[in-house]
């Protein structure tokens, strides 16, 4: 078993980052997650592992920064809140289109504009619909505890180097500052210039035996870029083949479901139980991957369900994805509080019970 | 040899060649248009690149701007980055690769305007790179609307009765105001338009370069004032003429920090 700890999500991240033998992190300051670069700076990483911590002057330039040292084989992450993870879509945009890996975290707040500093689940359009410009998609990883932050920390940049794609860890600001106990990974060496130039021929780390390699999202040929677009378009189908992960809890007899990720799905697990108490058969399904999402899991159940409940802290984003899963075969609805405001397993029952048992 | 006797064969054999194709150049065809600074200033760094033997440990970076493509004409490992993050994705690299060679090429309106807090702040942190400057006081690549650098008075597509200041803002001296900062270690301003100019701008790069090897903490800055006659709508020799004329007097030539310190002028 590996050292355990007790640790805020944000700081769990950090600790994680390091121990998975990361190169470097680059952020900007935003609440709720400006612990992620206050535990790394005060670790001295670079005394640890000699990977690299730099406050960058935007959110624009810390996702450059990341490009500039993923396109050179770097293992590099950033992390920020929906105002600055706005900032950085131009940057995820470039990276999916010159096929670039890396990790981006983002601790949502409520918003729009500048919102909110409360916890919020808004921004799933966003990191899940492409949010910057043109046709991509990110692997979105939806962590529910201070222990997952820590895990797809190392689960996240393993599938940002297969897919060479930028990988998104969509968390909250309740799973960002909770604190929980956590059991964190052995520490992995970084790699080294043999082992980055090996794993990744790709990358530009000079010209040195090879002919020159270039790192662009640009190519003015409409047929190549056609062509480029076909090979990302594949690139996403076998996301959604092979990444596909989520979790159930009490589905097997279920009638109903409840649909939640993250923050909410702990929420929403509590609330099965007062359900079940009260003689209602209702399953939680947590989708732990948003891209590529479990629609294939929900679909199998649907011959056992009289309807489904996506439960989100936004206005209803996902409940778009799980319609187009049900294809109108089973009543489907969505419950959710914004401006930072987090609903309890009370509150949900009762909105269950007044949408699909009845009064 | 009388003129008469000259053969193909004469004028092609080794001794008397005066000009060779830079060996780190592609042999695609430059996109720029004929008499533009872009293709001479690049020339330049890729034959410092060779002659200081570096082509196996550099890494450059082209901007958005007519030297969007540089990485297609520059035979070495080339990022692509969005438009003025030059800077921000050279810092990337850098740090993480503190043994190799960075360079960034990039344009007035890519570096001192879209870019400005990327440029100021690399500059600023004393990133250890090269940032080449080309000012053409335009955006050539968009079709010569007004840049950053654009002179009073000077017409452009968005400033087609000459640039009012008063509306539109002041030409930005970006290589004086980086001198200023700290993190700087050596910035001039040179030209490409004539072979001295040209001698000239090569020292420079050279000392750029050298600098970042020995690692002098401080960003290396060099700024080339070139033309664009498509976007000033001029023959190549009148850009040229005109860029003398009216460039140079604004953003004269020259060191102006070397070795960390501010060149005296008197
Ligand atoms: C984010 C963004 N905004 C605008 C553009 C359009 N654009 C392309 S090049 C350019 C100006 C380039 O001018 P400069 O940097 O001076 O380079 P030059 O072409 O003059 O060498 C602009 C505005 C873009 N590509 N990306
Ligand atoms: S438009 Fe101007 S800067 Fe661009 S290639 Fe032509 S002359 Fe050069
Ligand atoms: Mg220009």
């Amino acid at each position: 078993m590996g050292e355990l700890k007790l640790m805020k999500g944000n700081e769990a991240i950090g600790e994680a980052a390091i121990r998975a033998g990361v190169d470097a992190y680059f952020g900007y300051p935003i609440t709720p997650q400006s612990e992620v670069i206050e535990y790394l700076t005060s670790e001295k990483p670079e005394e640890r592992t000699g990977m690299v911590i730099l406050q960058a002057e935007s959110e624009l330039a810390a996702i450059n920064m990341v490009y500039g040292a993923a396109g050179s084989g770097k293992k590099v992450m950033t992390s920020s809140s929906s105002p600055g993870v706005s900032l950085k879509m131009e940057g995820i945009s470039y990276m999916a289109g010159a096929e670039l890996p890396c990790v981006v975290l983002n601790v949502v707040r409520g918003g729009p504009g500048l919102g909110t500093i409360q916890p919020s689940q808004a921004d799933y359009f966003q990191a899940v619909k492409g949010g910057g410009h043109g046709d991509y998609r990110m692997v979105v990883l939806a962590p529910a505890s201070v222990q997952e932050m820590a895990d797809f920390v190392k689960l996240g940049f393993e599938l940002a180097f297969k897919y060479r794609n930028p990988v998104m860890m969509l968390s909250d600001g309740v799973i960002g500052q909770m604190m929980e106990k956590v059991e964190l990974g052995e520490q992995i060496p970084r790699w080294t210039e043999e082992e980055i130039i090996r794993k990744n021929p790709w990358a530009t780390t000079g010209k040195k035996g090879r002919e020159r390699n270039i790192i662009t999202s640009l190519d003015l040929d409409p047929a190549r870029q056609e062509q480029h677009n076909h090979k990302l378009q594949k690139k996403y189908r076998q996301m959604e083949e092979e990444e596909v992960r989520f979790e159930k809890f009490e589905c097997d007899d279920a009638e109903y479901l409840f649909v939640a990720y993250g923050s909410s799905s702990r929420i929403a697990q509590k609330a099965v139980k007062i359900a079940r108490e009260k003689g209602h058969k209702v399953g939680l399904l947590r989708p732990i991957t948003l891209f590529p999402y479990p629609a294939k899991e929900i679909q199998s159940m649907l011959g056992q369900l009289k309807g489904i409940l996506s439960l989100e802290l936004s206005a209803g984003q996902m409940v778009e994805d799980i319609k187009l899963a049900v294809e109108g075969k089973v009543p489907v609805d969505h419950y959710g509080r914004m401006g930072g405001i987090i609903f309890s397993p009370a509150e949900i029952v009762e909105v269950f019970e007044e949408k699909f048992i009845g009064g | 040899m009388k003129e008469e006797n000259i053969t193909t064969q004469d004028i092609i054999a080794e001794e008397n060649l005066v000009y060779k194709k830079t060996r780190l150049m592609t042999d695609k065809v430059l996109s720029y248009c004929p008499g533009c600074g872009h293709g001479t200033a690049h020339r330049i760094i890729m034959e410092v690149i060779d002659e200081m033997g570096l082509e196996e440990k550099t890494i450059g970076i082209a901007p958005v701007g007519c030297s969007v493509l540089a990485y297609e004409f520059m035979n070495i490992d080339m990022q692509q980055a969005a438009h003025g993050r030059a800077p921000a994705l050279a810092t990337g690299i850098k740090r993480t690769w503190p043994e190799k060679v960075v360079f960034t090429y990039q344009g007035d309106g890519d570096l001192a305007a879209i870019g400005t807090a990327e440029t100021i702040h690399a500059c600023n942190r004393g990133e250890n790179f090269l940032i080449v400057f080309i000012n053409n006081g335009i955006y050539g690549m968009t079709g010569g609307q007004m840049a950053p650098t654009t002179l009073e008075g000077m017409k452009s597509s968005t400033t087609p009765y000459g640039r009012n200041t008063k509306l539109m803002g002041n030409p930005l001296k970006m290589t004086e105001l980086v001198a200023e900062l700290p993190g700087t270690y050596f910035v001039t301003r040179q030209a490409v338009h004539t072979p001295a100019n040209v001698r000239k701008t090569k020292k420079a790069i050279k000392m750029a370069i050298k600098n970042q090897l020995e690692d002098k903490g401080g960003l290396n800055f060099v700024e080339i004032v070139s033309n664009c006659n498509s976007g000033w709508k001029m023959t190549p020799t009148d850009a040229n003429q005109w860029m003398v004329d009216n460039m140079f007097p604004f953003f004269p030539l020259g060191d102006i920090k070397v070795d960390g310190k501010k060149v005296k002028k008197d």
